[in-house]
């Protein structure tokens, strides 16, 4: 738990690097180093304030790296086959895409582009970029407005819950087909997981670990 | 309770985008965004930064309304139409689930139910809750009322799940006249709802839970 700040002294000049607020609940707390595995908690809301960095940026980069691997993988194949008296039909995530919008369901088609390519695509390209940078000791160039972007973009990536789907229509198409597990579903498998060990990194930790262009 | 200090009351400002504290400058102005003259941009992040969000609770009223009203038309209208050489069936959620159920893959109906009816009725009921007691400065259960908000926050986007399901079967099922799938207008209502549902949950500020009655709005 990180201990409370009970008087406004010490919030002299620099002093306010080494405050936390809590984000749900507007506490303010002074940040302290924290051990492996340890998660600071508010006291009074509950929520996480912060945790141990276990992944250096050496790490982050080369999970991001081999993320972007997978993620090529996972759009290129198709995702599952079905088969009825000998006839198949195979798909890949932009097949799937183009279909909703001829269909008429545009809306649909957007969310999908979004919230399973672009997002993501964007995230982790200037996750990548930010991290190679920072690996060098340096701020990689649009910094600031890159770091925001990454912060609006969080929560609009969606390729687990699609995953997700893809079993369940899997499950469906079963009882009527033939269906034929391709390579793009176990690429999109091993996204999900890639992602997940990611999600719990706060990128914001860039903004200490990086020093700061002097004006 | 009172030996934690928030930063409103030591005149703090913690920065949405970076998490910088900074200090209010503005002395004791409202920075929440309603006043053209109290911008104050984060030093390191260059956001501006408010005490509050934007407007919290009328924007969150208004987007957890139009997605309640979008929630109607998409459970009442078929999410999709399974056509077949001999028959034409419309599938609404609720028959998506039953349809799982009675072909034995109980685990997963109980997973789409829980993703496409349960997880957005949970999200109108928790934050029309969290609105209405914190515009009325409620004190009542208030460390609940925040772990509810961060629940609804974490839960929100796996209602994506059946928008997914239609449109990987629509793209899948293309056998000519012997079998296909057409995606239907309940599923393009879905997809909104869920997409007005997750602004509302991120419209709404949680410090507003526990900032009492003589604050703002």
């Amino acid at each position: 738990m990180a201990t409370a700040v009970r008087n406004t002294d010490c919030l002299h000049a620099r002093s306010s690097d080494a405050l936390l607020i809590c984000e749900h609940c507007d506490t303010v707390y002074r940040r302290r180093p924290l051990a492996r595995g340890e998660v600071a908690r508010c006291v009074r809301c509950g929520a996480e304030l912060d945790r141990h960095r276990a992944l250096s940026v050496n790490a982050l980069l080369a999970l991001i790296l081999t993320a972007m691997i997978v993620f090529v993988q996972a759009n290129i194949w198709p995702i599952f086959t079905l088969g009825l008296n000998g006839q198949f039909s195979a798909t890949t995530l932009w097949g799937m895409i183009v279909t909703m919008w001829e269909q008429g369901a545009q809306v649909v088609a957007v969310l999908a582009a979004g919230t399973l390519f672009f997002f993501p695509m964007t995230k982790m390209m200037v996750m990548g970029w930010l991290l190679w940078f920072a690996r060098m000791g340096r701020r990689a160039p649009g910094f600031a407005p890159l770091m925001v972007a990454l912060h609006r973009i969080g929560p609009w990536t969606m390729s687990e819950v699609f995953v997700l789907g893809a079993l369940v229509a899997i499950v469906k198409a079963h009882t009527y087909f033939e269906v034929v597990a391709d390579p793009g579903i176990y690429a999109y498998g091993a996204l999900t997981l890639l992602i997940t060990i990611f999600a719990g990194v706060d990128m914001r930790q860039l903004w200490e670990q990086t020093p700061e262009p002097k004006p | 309770m009172s030996a934690l200090p928030r930063a409103v009351d030591l005149g703090l400002i913690g920065c949405r985008m970076c998490g910088l504290v900074c200090r209010n400058v503005a002395g004791n102005a409202k920075l929440d965004g309603d006043g053209v003259g109290d911008a104050m941009a984060c030093p390191r992040c260059g956001s501006t930064l408010r005490r509050r969000k934007t407007n919290s609770y009328a924007r969150t009223w208004a987007l957890l309304i139009a997605g309640f009203i979008l929630y109607i038309p998409a459970n009442v209208l078929p999410i999709m139409r399974t056509a077949s050489l001999n028959d034409v069936d419309d599938n609404t959620i609720i028959s998506g689930v039953v349809e799982l159920w009675t072909n034995g893959s109980v685990d997963l109906a109980i997973i789409v139910f829980l993703a496409s009816i349960v997880v957005p009725m949970l999200k109108f009921l928790s934050l029309g809750m969290l609105l209405v007691s914190s515009q009325r400065g409620s004190d009542w259960a208030r460390p609940q009322r925040a772990r509810l908000y961060r629940l609804v926050e974490f839960i929100g986007y796996w209602s994506m799940l059946d928008v997914f399901v239609v449109a990987l079967l629509t793209a899948l099922v293309r056998f000519n006249v012997l079998s296909r799938v057409e995606p239907l207008p309940g599923v393009i209502f879905f997809g909104l709802t869920v997409v007005l549902t997750m602004l509302a949950s991120m419209s709404f500020d949680p410090r507003l839970i526990w900032d009492g009655r003589n604050t703002d709005d």
